[in-house]
C-alpha cells in the first residue's frame, strides 16, 4: 500500500547523484583537483587533449570508488571497462568523455533511509560508474567571446545511479542525505554541494499503481537537497495537471530555476544525441584482485548505520538522537570525542548527547555555525558534564557554566571557580539555610504541618534561593524531610 | 658517406673518418639537392648540427651509445619538442608540441641527431603517401617499362621509406596501423618491422587507431631494424597499453642458427599471387629449408576478415581520435565563424583531407546508434577470432609465418587517380591481419618484379614478443636473397643518385 499517492497519482523517481571522488590529482593525469584556482592553471598536455597524450588511470580513485560500492552493500566487478562518450563541446577538449558504459566497476546496492514515520525504507542502487568531469565554459566576461576554463576537465567523478525506487520527493531528499553522510564517513566525496562535489539529476514521472510508468522528465545538475526537494515538488505538481488537462508529458530534459522555483524544459529527448559509445581504445579493461578489495573493505571505516547501533547500544541513546548524532559525521565525531574525554564515559554519554542536541545545536543554530567552527576545544563539553556527574555543580548552574563558556571559551571548571559555581554540599550549611526558611516562613509551615504537603516544593525553592541555587538539590530534599516530618 | 648502415656510419665514426657534423651537414645538403623528391615535410637543420656537436664531444670522449651520431628521419607524426609536427594535416599545420613522444626520446636518449619529420599520408591514413597535405614523394626509381612515371613510396611512412631509400638519412621512424611500415619498406626495397602491440609507447604518437597504432623503425638491413627497434622500444607508464617485458637485444640474434625452425605458409595468402609473388615464395622456401627450417603448410581461415574488420575499428577509432582536432585549440581554426557548430564544421572541413574525413565518415557510421552491434561489435568478435586462429593454427605449430608484404609492388603517382578507395585498400590485405592480432611482422627486400624490376617484400609474422625470431629467420632471408646485388638492377632517377 503506498500512502504516498496524490490524487490517485503515484510518483516515481530515480536519481544519478554525480560526486567528485576526493583525490588530489585527476582521473587521468597529475594535475592537481584543488578548487578555486586561476583559470586554466590546473591543466596538462593531456587535460587540453594535446596530440598523443594519453591517459593514466589514476589508482587511488579506483579505490574510492570500490570502497563506495562497498558502502553501499554493492557488487565490485572484478573487471570494468572505460569507454568513450563522443560529442562536441569546447570544454571537452578531446571531443569525447572517458566514461563506463557498459561494465561499470560497481553492479547493484542499496542503502536505508528513515521515513517521516519512524520506519525504515530500502533504497536500490543499480551501478556506480567512474567518469571525467567536463571544464568550463564562460560566457558573461565579454560579449563577444567565450572562455574556456580546464581545471575541472577530467576531475574525477562518480556517478550513483539508484533503482526508480522513491515515490516522493521525501524520499529522494532523504536518499541523497543518506547517500551524502556515507560518502563522506568513508571520505569518497568531500560532498560539498556548493563547490559542486555533489549534483544530481532527477528522473520523475507519475502514473496510476498498476499501469505502466509515465513518460519521465529529467532534472538536470541540482545542487543541493533544498532545491532537489523544490524541484521535484515543482515537477510533481506540474505533471498531474498537465496529465490531468489532458496533455501528454514528453520524454525530456528540464533545468530548475532556483530563483523562481520552477522547471522548465532544456531539451527534447526524441532527437537525442548518439554519443557513439565505444570502449577506449587507450585503456586496458581495469582488472581488479580480490585481495585490493578485501584489504578496501577491511580498512572501511565505520559506516553511519553501524554507528548509530553502537551509539544506542553502548551509549543507551534514544533511536532518535542516535539518529540526529550520526546523520552529520562531524557531529558524530564531536560527540564521540567528547564521551572519551569525560571521567566516565559511558555514564556521561546520554548526558553528553542532550547538552549537544539541545543547548549546542540551539547556539549553532542560532549563530548560523557548524560545530566544527566551536573556538573551546572538545574536551570542554565533557568537563561541563564531569561537573554535575560529580555533583560539584547542579544541572542548573551548568546552564549558567555553558553560557559563559561558549562566550568566553573558557574551561568549565575555571568558570565555577572563578564565579564561585560549586553547589553547596555542607550538610551543615544546607540545614542553615533551611532553618532560616522555615524560620522566616512560620505561616508556610503550620499549612504544610495541617496537611498541605504540596508546599514541600515552597521551601525547597526558598532554600535554594537562599544558597544561590548552589545548593545540593538532592541534600536540601532530604534535610528539608527529615525536618519537617520530625 | 654514401649510403651507409647504423653500423657502417658507427664504425667511420669512431674511427673519425668524419665527424658527426660533417655527416649531418652532407645528409641537410642531400635533403636539400633532394628537395623535390619531398621526403622531408620539416628540416630541423640547426638543431641537427647542434646535437652532432654533442654526439662528437662524447665520442671524442670515447663515450658509446648505440646511436650516438646517426642521423635520422622522424616521421611526422612523432611529436618533438620544439619542432613542428603536423601528422602532414593542414588542420595542425602550424602545431609544435611543447613534449617529446617517448620514442623519440629514446631515441635521442641513445644519441641519435634528428634531421627533421617525414611526409606521410595526412594522419597515417593512406598507402601511397598521396593524402599528405604537404603533397606525395616518390621513391627515387623507375618502372622499366614506363620511365616517366613517378612511383609511390606507399604509405603511411612515405616519407620515412623515400628518405632511407634515396638516402636522406641512415634510418627512419615509421609508424604501422594496418601495414604503414611493412609496405612503405617493400616499395622502396627496404626492411621495416612493426613490433607486438605494446612494445613502444604509443605516448606523444598523433593517434590513429589506438589499439593497432605501433610504432617501429624503416632501415637498410636487418641488422640496423635490430638496433633501431632496440632503441625505440621501452616500457612505458604513460603509454597503458604499453606492455612490461624486457626488451632483448635482437642485434645479438643475427647470424644465430635457425636449424629446426618450423615455418608457417598460409595457403589463403598464396590465392591470386601473381607470378612474381609465387616465384618469391618458392625462393623463400628454399632459402629457409637450406638453413635446416621446415616448411609447414598451414590455413588461417579468418584471414579474409581482416580486411573488412580493420577497416571498420581502425575508422571508428579514429573518428574518435580526431575529435581534438575541433578549432578551439592549437588548430587550423576557420576564418568563417559566427558561432560554435561554424568554428566546428569550417575549422574540420577546411583542416581535414578527402580520405580523413572519407574515414571520420565510416568511423562515425559503423558507431552510431543502431549500427554499432552490426559493424563495430561485429569487428571486435572477428578480431578475437583472428587472434585465436593466429594461436591455434599457427604459433601451435610453427615459430614464424610467412608471406608476401603486398601482393604487388610500388604503383605509379597517376595510377593513385584510377584507384578506387576500396582498391587503395587492398594494399593492406597481407598486413593488416599482424595489426588486427597485435602481432609482430616485418617486411625484408627479397626479390624485384620481372616486369619493371621493382622491388618486392616478403613479410614474416611471429608470435606475441617474439620479436627474436623473426629476426633471426629474417637475417637468414637477406643473406639468401642477397638484396644488395638485385639493388643494383633497380633503376634510378639520376637526379637522385649520389
Amino acid at each position: 500500500m503506498n500512502n504516498n499517492l496524490i490524487n490517485g497519482w503515484e510518483v516515481i523517481i530515480g536519481l544519478e547523484v554525480h560526486a567528485q571522488i576526493a583525490t588530489k590529482s585527476k582521473l587521468f593525469s597529475a594535475s592537481p583537483t584543488e578548487f578555486g584556482a586561476e583559470p586554466n592553471t590546473h591543466v596538462s598536455f593531456y587535460d587540453a587533449a594535446m596530440p598523443g597524450m594519453l591517459p593514466v588511470l589514476n589508482t587511488y580513485a579506483v579505490d574510492q570508488a570500490i570502497k563506495t560500492g562497498i558502502a553501499i552493500n554493492g557488487k565490485v566487478n572484478k573487471i570494468s571497462r572505460f569507454d568513450r562518450k563522443n560529442y562536441f563541446y569546447p570544454d571537452l577538449p578531446s571531443g569525447y568523455q572517458i566514461t563506463q558504459m557498459f561494465f561499470p566497476i560497481i553492479s547493484g546496492g542499496y542503502i536505508d533511509i528513515l521515513l517521516e514515520d519512524g520506519s525504515n525504507k530500502r533504497l536500490r542502487i543499480h551501478h556506480i560508474h567512474m567518469e571525467q568531469d567536463a571544464g568550463k565554459s564562460v560566457h558573461d566576461i565579454a560579449p563577444h567571446f567565450s572562455f574556456i576554463d580546464l581545471n575541472r576537465a577530467g576531475i574525477p567523478l562518480m556517478e550513483i545511479v539508484s533503482e526508480p525506487d522513491m515515490r516522493s520527493s521525501y524520499e529522494a531528499v532523504q536518499y541523497v542525505k543518506s547517500l551524502r553522510n556515507i560518502l563522506k564517513y568513508i571520505g569518497a566525496c568531500d560532498c560539498n554541494m556548493e563547490k559542486g562535489n555533489l549534483r544530481v539529476d532527477a528522473n520523475i514521472s507519475i502514473h496510476k499503481p498498476d499501469t505502466p510508468f509515465g513518460n519521465r522528465a529529467e532534472i538536470k545538475n541540482i545542487n543541493s537537497t533544498k532545491f532537489l526537494g523544490d524541484a521535484l515538488d515543482y515537477e510533481i505538481q506540474r505533471q498531474i495537471m498537465e496529465v490531468e488537462a489532458g496533455r501528454k508529458i514528453p520524454q525530456e530534459t528540464r533545468l530548475f530555476n532556483s530563483n523562481t522555483g520552477e522547471t522548465r524544459t532544456m531539451r527534447s529527448k526524441e532527437n537525442a544525441d548518439d554519443y557513439r559509445y565505444f570502449p577506449d581504445p587507450d585503456l586496458k579493461p581495469l582488472i581488479l584482485e580480490q585481495s585490493r578489495i578485501d584489504k578496501i573493505k577491511n580498512e572501511l571505516p565505520e559506516l553511519p548505520e553501524a554507528r548509530k547501533k553502537r551509539f544506542i547500544n553502548d551509549y543507551k541513546l534514544t533511536e532518535f538522537d542516535a539518529t540526529v548524532l550520526v546523520d552529520d559525521k562531524t557531529v558524530a565525531d564531536y560527540y564521540e570525542k567528547a564521551v572519551n574525554a569525560a571521567k566516565t564515559p559511558t555514564e556521561s554519554a546520554k548526558s553528553i548527547a542532550n547538552w549537544i542536541l539541545g543547548e549546542l545545536f540551539a547556539f549553532l543554530n542560532k549563530e548560523n555555525k557548524n560545530i566544527n567552527e566551536l573556538l573551546f576545544p572538545i574536551e570542554y563539553i565533557a568537563y561541563l558534564v564531569d561537573l554535575i556527574q560529580d555533583k560539584t555543580i547542579s544541572g542548573k548552574i551548568a546552564k549558567t557554566v555553558f553560557a559563559d563558556m561558549i562566550e568566553t571559551n573558557n574551561n568549565p571548571k575555571d568558570i565555577v571557580k572563578k564565579l564561585g559555581l560549586e553547589q553547596i554540599q555542607d550538610e551543615n550549611i544546607i540545614k542553615q539555610a533551611i532553618d532560616e526558611v522555615l524560620k522566616n516562613n512560620p505561616k508556610q509551615l503550620e499549612q504544610y504541618k495541617s496537611g498541605k504537603t504540596a508546599l514541600f516544593g515552597f521551601f525547597v525553592g526558598q532554600t535554594m534561593k537562599l544558597l544561590q541555587g548552589k545548593g545540593n538539590p538532592e541534600m536540601i530534599n532530604n534535610i528539608l524531610k527529615e525536618l519537617l516530618d520530625k | 658517406m654514401k649510403n651507409l648502415t647504423i653500423l657502417e656510419t658507427k664504425k667511420a665514426l669512431i674511427n673519425k673518418e668524419f665527424s658527426a657534423v660533417e655527416l649531418t651537414r652532407h645528409y641537410l645538403n642531400r635533403i636539400e639537392h633532394c628537395k623535390d623528391i619531398n621526403a622531408f615535410v620539416t628540416v630541423c637543420a640547426d638543431k641537427a648540427i647542434e646535437s652532432a656537436k654533442k654526439a662528437d664531444e662524447l665520442i671524442n670522449k670515447k663515450q658509446d651509445l648505440p646511436l650516438l651520431g646517426i642521423p635520422l628521419g622522424i616521421k611526422d607524426l612523432y611529436c618533438t619538442k620544439g619542432i613542428r609536427t603536423t601528422a602532414c594535416s593542414k588542420i595542425l599545420e602550424n602545431f609544435i608540441p611543447e613534449y617529446e613522444s617517448t620514442v623519440t626520446q629514446n631515441l635521442l636518449n641513445n644519441g641519435a641527431v634528428f634531421l627533421g619529420k617525414t611526409n606521410m599520408d595526412e594522419f597515417a591514413m593512406g598507402s601511397s603517401n598521396t593524402t599528405s597535405y604537404f603533397g606525395p614523394c616518390f621513391l627515387p626509381y623507375c618502372k622499366k617499362s614506363n620511365k616517366a612515371m613517378k612511383i609511390v613510396p606507399g604509405g603511411s611512412s612515405g616519407g620515412s621509406a623515400t628518405a632511407v631509400a634515396t638516402d636522406l638519412c641512415v634510418a627512419a621512424t615509421a609508424s604501422d596501423t594496418g601495414g604503414s611500415i611493412r609496405q612503405p619498406a617493400a616499395f622502396a626495397g627496404l626492411v621495416g618491422i612493426k613490433p607486438t602491440y605494446g612494445l613502444c609507447s604509443r605516448y606523444g604518437m598523433v593517434a590513429f587507431a589506438s589499439s593497432l597504432d605501433q610504432a617501429g623503425p624503416i632501415t637498410k638491413n636487418v641488422a640496423d631494424a635490430a638496433i633501431m627497434l632496440k632503441a625505440m622500444a621501452s616500457y612505458d607508464i604513460k603509454d597503458s597499453t604499453s606492455e612490461n617485458v624486457s626488451i632483448p637485444d635482437y642485434k645479438s640474434v643475427l647470424g644465430q642458427s635457425i636449424k629446426g625452425m618450423k615455418i608457417g605458409i598460409p595457403k589463403e595468402y598464396l590465392e591470386g599471387l601473381n607470378n612474381d609473388g609465387l616465384r618469391l615464395i618458392e625462393e623463400a622456401k628454399k632459402w629457409l629449408i637450406d638453413a635446416g627450417c621446415t616448411i609447414v603448410n598451414i590455413s588461417l581461415k579468418t584471414t579474409p576478415y581482416a580486411l573488412p574488420a580493420y577497416y571498420i575499428i581502425a575508422p571508428a577509432e579514429a573518428s574518435s581520435n580526431l575529435a581534438r582536432y575541433d578549432g578551439v585549440r592549437y588548430t587550423h581554426r576557420s576564418e568563417q565563424c559566427d558561432n560554435i557548430e561554424d568554428l566546428y564544421v569550417n575549422s574540420r572541413t577546411e583542416g581535414f583531407g578527402e580520405e580523413v574525413k572519407r574515414r571520420i565518415l565510416t568511423g562515425t557510421y559503423v558507431l552510431s546508434a543502431g549500427f554499432f552491434d552490426a559493424y563495430y561489435n561485429k569487428a571486435l568478435k572477428i578480431q578475437k577470432l583472428i587472434k585465436s586462429d593466429f594461436q591455434q593454427n599457427a604459433f601451435n605449430c610453427v615459430d614464424v609465418i610467412l608471406t608476401l608484404t603486398t601482393p604487388s609492388t610500388a604503383f605509379g603517382i597517376e595510377e593513385v587517380g584510377q584507384m578506387s578507395p576500396v582498391e587503395m585498400y587492398l594494399n593492406d590485405i597481407f598486413t593488416v591481419t599482424a595489426n588486427i592480432a597485435g602481432l609482430p611482422a616485418m617486411s625484408i627486400p627479397c626479390g624485384l618484379s620481372s616486369k619493371d624490376n621493382l622491388p618486392l617484400g616478403i613479410q614474416l609474422i611471429g608470435n606475441r614478443f617474439d620479436e627474436s625470431s623473426i629476426f633471426k629467420v629474417a637475417y637468414v632471408i637477406e643473406q639468401s636473397a642477397n638484396f644488395e646485388e638485385l639493388r643494383k638492377n633497380i633503376m634510378w632517377r639520376k637526379e637522385y643518385e649520389q
